[in-house]
């Protein structure tokens, strides 16, 4: 209890410090007045149009990336899962840039969230398939390679034979995320999705639990374990597809979160789950603030921060788990 | 023949700055009555190449017919050239060396920023290069169209759309009147300031560009909440092009639509603001007619 009371006032500090920080340099105190009292000047359009969605955005998907990467690795019972790492945001990726490049996005609005989800739904089914039940670290890193490689490929032939002189460059976008100018629109887009899957994903807290004691020791306890992968498949796939869609391909939060907060939670996964929502929050605002602060007037990618953070953490998982490979 | 007239007179410039400087530049005056029909035919190539898009459309302007044969393929691309119907005519080429090279010309001319690797190429093969440099600033116009003028022979066709700009671009230069504040803001945040040929063609429409910091005076990537806090009366974005991309999702964000004025809303830079040609000067019109627009009512 605790722990999450200490989380949320981490992400309630940073939720603030998120909105008082940018480039058009407004003093705190003005901002969250612009912000809460409104007025007619541009103070408030800034607070309301530019900060706050983005604010909100980094909270909700670094929940979602957070809370997948823990089920996921609860589920497989390997701490080396993570949406960015095996593909699955890579797909989601894809998914998204078909989805504006063939037009469909911009016929209906829920074409491109829709678009990253089916993305990430093919990317998680053929990573569990390849990496068959047991989810060895071995089988499970190298489809994610793959997966991955695969995934980034066509991203690229996408965006290159787009006509868009401008979609090659998004490339970097949709490899390494990104939260700057988006709308409140993008909040409303994902915000249903990022609900539903969370709440998919949080129900596999007992099942999580009980398939610490093994597989039948779980079906022994009334555990129905094809129920459980199905919550996984479509809860990740809801969340990863919709962070995806509005802010690219970020990874390395599913990795790191549930890794820093598993003790806390006296290696419980199901604890971990909501430990690592607000975790995986904490994680983004600060990674956004981060980016910000380093070139405010430049466009840093997410993926830069996270990777610094996350690539170091995952070689010395690696380093650990190399018995296991 | 011009192949052989160039190395000549380069081999003879080179040399007068030895130390037979003297004598040869004696010789080069005695002789000049000799070399000058030579010397006109060279400045007359017969067959030309433009890799450029802003050389395309001044070499397009003055070139004879059949002197010009082939400009590049952005010529004939309506989003960023003004000549893209007179460009449909010639053969399009992407740039490359290879293919340069093969339609065996007199006269390249180039971009400052065409690929110099292949400039430096074809002029390792004997191709005469000219390279135009961007121009910046609308008084240059006139410069960069002497400047093709001479290198195609065609100095009187250029004399006269050089009065035709300058008369042209005196009588916009006379518009008085209240100077809204504009921004111009293309894919990515970019802006560009006073250094830049749009800047320029925004100052003379009589806009006061807010993008008056030094450091976006040649033009940079402006923050979305820089631009609203700066609240310009309108917001001149560049055209979307089709496929849709996330660099340019931020010419509609809300925040944008809802910090200009809504009589300037819609209003674009095009294949007009691209290249110091004449075409500048209805660039300067259209932004003009915006400012009538803004200013309705006012005087």
């Amino acid at each position: 209890m605790r722990l999450y009371v200490i989380l949320l006032i981490l992400m309630g500090t940073l939720f603030g410090v998120a909105l008082m920080i940018g480039p058009a340099g407004i003093a705190p105190l003005d901002s969250l007045r612009a912000l809460i009292f409104g007025g007619d000047g541009p103070m408030t359009l800034v607070m309301r149009e530019i900060r706050l969605p983005r604010a909100l955005l980094a909270l909700m998907i670094g929940a979602a990336l957070g809370m997948s990467g823990a089920a996921m690795q609860g589920y497989l019972r390997n701490p080396l899962a993570d949406p960015g790492l095996i593909g699955v945001s890579g797909s989601a990726a894809l998914g998204a840039v078909i989805a504006i490049q063939t037009g469909i996005a911009a016929t209906t609005t829920l074409a491109l969230p829709v678009s990253a989800l089916v993305g990430a739904l093919v990317g998680v089914v053929l990573v569990l398939m390849l990496a068959g039940p047991r989810g060895g670290s071995l089988t499970l890193i190298l489809a994610g390679i793959a997966i991955s490689a695969l995934a980034g490929a066509l991203t690229s032939l996408v965006l290159n034979l787009s006509p868009n002189p401008f979609a090659a460059n998004d490339i970097v976008f949709w490899m390494m995320g990104s939260l700057a100018d988006r709308s409140m629109t993008h909040v409303w887009l994902v915000l249903p999705l990022i609900v539903v899957g969370l709440g998919m994903l949080a129900l596999m807290r007992r099942g999580l639990d009980a398939l610490t004691l093994g597989e039948d020791a779980a079906q022994a306890m009334g555990i129905n374990l094809a129920q459980l992968r199905l919550l996984l498949v479509l809860g990740t796939a809801c969340v990863v597809g919709a962070s995806t869609a509005v802010a690219g391909a970020i990874g390395f939060i599913g990795l790191v979160v549930p890794h820093m907060l598993r003790g806390w939670v006296g290696a419980r996964p199901g604890r971990l789950l909501w430990a690592s929502a607000l975790g995986g929050a904490v994680m983004l605002l600060a990674a956004d603030i981060a980016v910000r602060v380093i070139l405010p007037m430049r466009d840093l990618k997410l993926g830069v921060v996270t990777a610094l953070v996350g690539a170091p953490l995952f070689l010395h998982l690696i380093y650990r788990t190399r018995r296991g490979l | 023949m011009p192949r052989g007239v160039a190395p000549f007179m380069s081999g003879s410039m080179h040399s007068s700055r030895s130390a037979l400087g003297l004598v040869l530049s004696g010789v080069l005056v005695c002789s000049a009555p000799v070399l000058a029909p030579v010397m006109a035919r060279a400045e007359m190539p017969a067959r030309v190449v433009s890799m450029n898009l802003c050389t395309d459309q001044l070499a397009m302007m003055l070139a004879a017919p059949g002197q010009l044969r082939s400009v590049s393929f952005l010529a004939s691309d309506p989003r960023s050239s003004a000549m893209a119907e007179e460009a449909a005519s010639y053969p399009a080429n992407r740039g490359q060396a290879e293919e340069i090279y093969l339609m065996q010309p007199d006269l390249v001319v180039a971009g400052a920023y065409t690929s110099r690797a292949t400039v430096a190429l074809l002029q390792r093969l004997g191709v005469q290069v000219e390279i135009f440099a961007p121009v910046t600033a609308l008084d240059d116009v006139p410069a960069q169209i002497t400047r093709m003028g001479d290198v195609l022979g065609q100095q009187d066709k250029a004399a006269q759309i050089i009065a035709t700009y300058e008369a042209d671009l005196k009588a916009f230069q006379q518009e008085s009147g209240r100077s809204p504040t504009a921004v111009l803001y293309e894919a990515n945040g970019y802006t560009s300031g006073a250094q830049s040929l749009s800047g320029q063609i925004l100052a003379t429409a009589g806009f006061t560009n807010l993008a008056n910091e030094a450091a976006y005076a040649w033009g940079a990537n402006m923050p979305l909440e820089v631009l609203v806090m700066k609240a310009p009366e309108a917001v001149i974005t560049s055209r979307s092009y089709p496929g849709g991309s996330r660099a340019e999702d931020i010419l509609s964000h809300p925040a944008l639509r809802a910090t200009q004025d809504r009589r300037a809303e819609g209003s674009v830079s095009d294949s007009d603001w691209v290249c110091g040609t004449p075409y500048v000067l209805r660039a300067v019109a259209q932004m003009v007619s915006l400012r009538h627009t803004l200013t309705n009512g006012e005087d």
